[in-house]
């Protein structure tokens, strides 16, 4: 496996590139599930404003990361500094958590199970509001309005039940959701992989406006390598829990250095492409399928 | 059984019809397309363009209440007119792949009583040599140790191993025609790669036709011979897959390709498509993609066209010719 070239790590470009004024500074973070090390001395920092994508692909680890930034894991080692605040370890108490929650939000792949059923999307986003922001009832109702705006979302979309919108919808909902708590990150947990091409490219332009406007910073979680390139401008590539490579998102995808980044990068479908079998690849790294013997 | 003008599978003008809450709806609306022994050919769409259902349709296993019109021959005969041993034989020709192998594999049962069932039940193999053809089958699509997996269950193997599986076991009674429905879409893109790859270098092998059904417009342009994009229940474009990407005929067509981000060059705003996808019994009374396109004119609001042949392809558009040469490149921004 190749070691990672070593470039500052991700989002160190302009002013913020010091840990100190890092949004969110990840430091030799590590997670073993009893005998297996799912995340191996993991770190990266992402600038105010910054957008990083993990790559990786099944059992690489990145959803492990985001479950331990999020703090639905705990980490073995390491530490998660967000807004300057540790959060390696569970938060102690209600206003520890409600903190945390309105510097780091999450969405996840599939809306319909993060939803509940029986809440409509206006409902779902007040309550975040009523939590974060309190205010008039009068209040919350202009800014779910502004939210719903922002994600594309009519009056009628936002009074009605998740089972009665589209995905794409759904997912807009669980979007202004995560932006009521007005987060400083939003980790985007393959938030647009189950979409259809025509709503995936709405909502991806939906999260380019979104950032530009607010200056939130995003941490996506993808497989995707054409998606990555859409919304970030760093990357991090992982292959069973180690970063195998990481820089701008552009020179990774043009110039991939690693064995396992450019299998990645010439797996991807493109005009004129040509499935190759694993085995044709004269370097390739082991194999990554051949798990569970 | 002999093939019509070289034509293996003929669908004509098949429309379906499902019962949602008891009322009919149509999910499949004149659908026709034809594969020729040992071509390959690509039907594309989102959800409920009916891609799913034209493969269903096919393999006879639309669901209980469908009301299907229209013929599908498969080498000469008529489908569904088909019973007991003939009916069995097609089965045996027509194999099918779906995206979820774990949903349609009995979890308790061993990896070998799955693969050798259909040839020791319905073909009168022993049990010996069902057992080594199944492992035969395993190597080619890459797994070595077939002894060891027959022994298995699904759920010792992972997703790509086990998709290899239903791949091998599809192969098993050397069927004519695959049907595989999204076959790599829940699988790693190294291991759809991988798993592409096997499936190309099984078919030309054994001249087999494939009928691919993905919602990935390049990864079916790179295995299939032609490509049919399906749109609200109807094909709205048949090209070959080569020209498919760069110069496409349907609007539809130009979108998808529009809409997806690239890989290897910089987008900064995509042209994605407004509105969402439709089935085809909320599609608009004229053209189905009427409310959603950028070149709509009032007209396409009030009849639907019909599939026309333009160029070296089909498609269902009333201004296709007209736009000539305005839809390349997806009409791209940036």
């Amino acid at each position: 496996m190749d070691e990672p070239t070593v470039v500052p790590v991700a989002g160190a470009s302009g002013a913020g590139g010091d840990a100190s004024g890092a949004m969110l500074s990840v430091r030799g973070l590590t997670k073993h599930f009893g005998s297996t090390v799912a995340v191996d001395d993991v770190s990266f920092d992402i600038a105010p404003g910054g957008s990083l994508a993990i790559v990786g692909e099944s059992g690489s680890g990145k959803t492990t990361i985001a479950k331990m930034i999020v703090g639905l894991l705990a980490p073995t080692s390491g530490t998660i500094t967000a807004c300057g605040h540790d959060r390696s370890t569970p938060a102690r108490g209600a206003a520890e958590r409600r903190r945390r929650g309105a510097e780091v939000q999450i969405v996840f792949q599939d809306p319909y199970s993060s939803l509940d059923p029986h809440q409509s999307g206006a409902s779902a986003i007040d309550e975040v509001l009523a939590l974060h922001r309190g205010g008039s009832s009068a209040d919350r109702a202009r800014r779910v309005a502004e939210l719903g705006d922002l994600v594309g979302l009519d009056e009628r979309q936002l009074g009605a039940l998740p089972r009665a919108l589209s995905g794409g919808q759904r997912q807009r909902v669980a979007i202004a959701r995560a932006l009521a708590a007005e987060p400083q990150l939003l980790i985007l947990d393959e938030s647009v992989a189950a979409l259809d091409v025509s709503i995936q490219a709405q909502v991806l332009n939906l999260l380019a406006d979104v950032r530009a406007d607010t200056g939130v910073s995003y941490l996506l979680i993808s497989h995707d390598l054409a998606v990555v390139r859409q919304i970030t401008d760093d990357v991090i590539v992982m292959h069973r829990g180690v970063v195998v490579e990481r820089g701008a998102t552009r020179d990774v995808l043009d110039h991939p250095q690693a064995s396992y980044t450019r299998l990645l990068r010439a797996s991807v479908p493109a005009p004129g492409w040509r499935p190759r079998r694993r085995s044709e690849w004269a370097d390739a790294p082991d194999a990554v399928d051949e798990v569970a013997g | 059984m002999s093939t019509v003008d070289g034509r293996l599978l003929d669908v004509d003008s098949v429309a379906v019809r499902l019962p949602v809450a008891g009322e009919p709806r149509t999910v499949l609306h004149d659908v026709s397309f034809h594969i020729a022994p040992g071509e390959a050919v690509g039907l594309v769409g989102e959800s409920g363009s009916g891609k799913s259902m034209t493969a269903r349709a096919i393999a006879r296993l639309l669901p209980p209440g469908a009301d299907a019109t229209g013929r599908i021959s498969f080498a000469g005969s008529d489908v569904a007119a088909l019973k007991g041993a003939a009916l069995r034989t097609y089965r045996a020709e027509v194999a099918m792949v779906f995206q979820d192998p774990r949903a349609h594999i009995n979890p308790v049962r061993r990896i070998g009583d799955f693969m050798t069932e259909a040839l020791r039940t319905n073909h009168g193999v022993s049990k010996t040599e069902a057992a080594a053809r199944a492992i035969g089958l395993l190597a080619e699509v890459g797994i070595a140790d077939g002894q060891r997996r027959l022994e298995q269950h699904p759920h010792e193997l992972s997703g790509g191993l086990l998709q290899r599986v239903m791949i091998a076991s599809a192969l098993l009674t050397e069927p004519r025609l695959l049907l595989a429905d999204e076959p790599t879409t829940a699988l790693d893109v190294t291991t759809q790669a991988d798993v592409m790859a096997i499936l190309d270098d099984l078919r030309r092998e054994r001249g087999m036709a494939l009928l691919f059904i993905t919602h990935d417009l390049e990864l079916a342009s790179a295995v299939c011979d032609r490509t049919a994009v399906m749109y609200a229940g109807q094909l709205v474009e048949q090209r070959t897959s080569s020209q498919l990407h760069d110069d496409p005929l349907h609007p539809y067509t130009a979108g998808l390709v529009g809409a997806r981000p690239s890989i290897d060059g910089d987008v900064i705003r995509l042209a994605a498509i407004p509105g969402r996808p439709r089935s085809a019994y909320e599609a608009p009374a004229g053209c189905a993609f009427a409310d959603r396109c950028a070149h709509a004119e009032d007209a396409c609001g009030t009849a639907r066209p019909a599939l026309e042949p333009l160029e070296d392809g089909l498609v269902r558009c009333r201004r296709a010719g007209e736009l000539r040469g305005l839809l390349r490149a997806g009409g791209r921004h940036g």
